[in-house]
């Protein structure tokens, strides 16, 4: 049987968050972490948390499993359980709304920041804006983000400051823009990045590489946002 | 853009950029008086290094390097874990006095540096 215990906390009845704890039977099979989450769930209904797709392209059940941050529906059991104990918390450093759903807001408030979408100026082509294929292989690695939260969530300079630090969810959206040919907003998104906190906190500890669920890196993009900014400031 | 007046250089390009510099300067300063010493001083041989124009330049620009990596280094620190988030009021008042003593630690030490380089 596999000890499974979760992190539950309901503010309405709760004086203060608790662990709860689950035998598990998986009969063998190397299940997801969701699909435990889910039959839990059958058996207490009361369990709570966010899923939509159960695919790892939603980014909707981003948890700290085992102590490190992960998509419950592509993190198997054999990759995560060790002594046969599964033990499931909410995102680190967000506010719990209720057991493992927390609340986002800080998190899509850096996001905005960062102006996510695409700012030219210059008149519309009459089909569309073209870009070459070199040009496109830059936004390789930068576009595939899910907005899990996963990364940004693990990392300590966000814990401090989630208000003042984008974070590197929101840090490699903003070279995602940076780095489009298409963009005409460059000097103006740099200028926005040049005080001592919104990149700046960012001491490379790679946490987000280390938890990604789709492998990309963002201390690599906060890199090259940092060599514009000296770039153009040298 | 986030708003800070007490910060180094009042950009974060800019104490990035003089955290790495200073931090190549007091490698090469520490290794040169590690080479010195682990070679034998004595009064008199560590006195003449001393009378050398170029060693009290380049020990000031080490002072004057360590003043400013102490700044945005413990700058850092404190703007991370003594803040109105972790601790409310008390975090300002504890972040803002801590700033003081330290400006305060480091003035009094590159002043007096100034006064051991030359004033013997």
């Amino acid at each position: 049987m596999l000890q499974v215990s979760i992190y539950r906390y309901n503010p309405e009845t709760d004086q203060q968050p608790y662990m709860q704890d689950f035998q598990f039977d998986t009969e063998g099979k190397d299940l997801m972490v969701l699909d435990v989450l889910e039959q839990l769930k059958a058996q207490d209904s009361s369990v709570t948390y966010r899923r939509s797709c159960r695919e790892g392209v939603c980014g909707s059940d981003g948890l700290n499993i085992n102590g490190k941050n992960g998509l419950a529906c592509i993190t198997p059991l054999s990759a995560t359980v060790k002594n046969n104990k599964l033990v499931v918390r909410p995102l680190p450093g967000l506010p719990v709304i209720r057991d493992l759903v927390v609340d986002m807001s800080m998190f899509y408030a850096q996001y905005e920041k960062i102006q996510p979408y695409l700012q030219n100026n210059t008149p519309a082509p009459a089909i569309e804006r073209l870009q070459s294929p070199e040009d496109r292989a830059k936004l390789d690695g930068l576009y595939e983000c899910i907005l899990c939260a996963c990364c940004s969530t693990s990392c300590p300079s966000f814990w401090w400051n989630p208000d003042r630090f984008i974070g590197p969810a929101g840090l490699l959206q903003a070279y995602r823009f940076l780095a489009d040919s298409r963009d005409t907003a460059t000097d103006e998104r740099l200028s926005r990045l040049d005080d001592p906190f919104s990149v700046f906190r960012c001491h490379g500890i790679q946490n987000c590489v280390n938890v990604c669920p789709k492998g990309l890196n963002p201390t690599r993009a906060i890199g090259h946002i940092r060599t514009m900014l000296l770039t153009r400031a040298t | 853009m986030v708003t800070a007046v007490t910060s180094f250089g009042r950009s974060g390009t800019s104490d990035w950029l003089v955290q790495r510099v200073s931090g190549v300067i007091l490698l090469v300063y520490f290794l040169f008086i590690a080479a010195v010493v682990a070679n034998g001083v004595d009064y008199a041989s560590w006195s003449a290094l001393f009378k050398q124009t170029w060693v009290r330049v380049f020990s000031l620009m080490a002072l004057l390097s360590l003043a400013a990596h102490a700044w945005i280094g413990l700058w850092s620190v404190v703007t991370d874990y003594l803040t109105e988030r972790m601790m409310g009021t008390t975090g300002n008042v504890l972040r803002i006095s801590s700033q003081l003593v330290i400006a305060l630690v480091l003035f009094v030490y590159v002043v007096w540096g100034v006064q051991v380089l030359w004033g013997y």
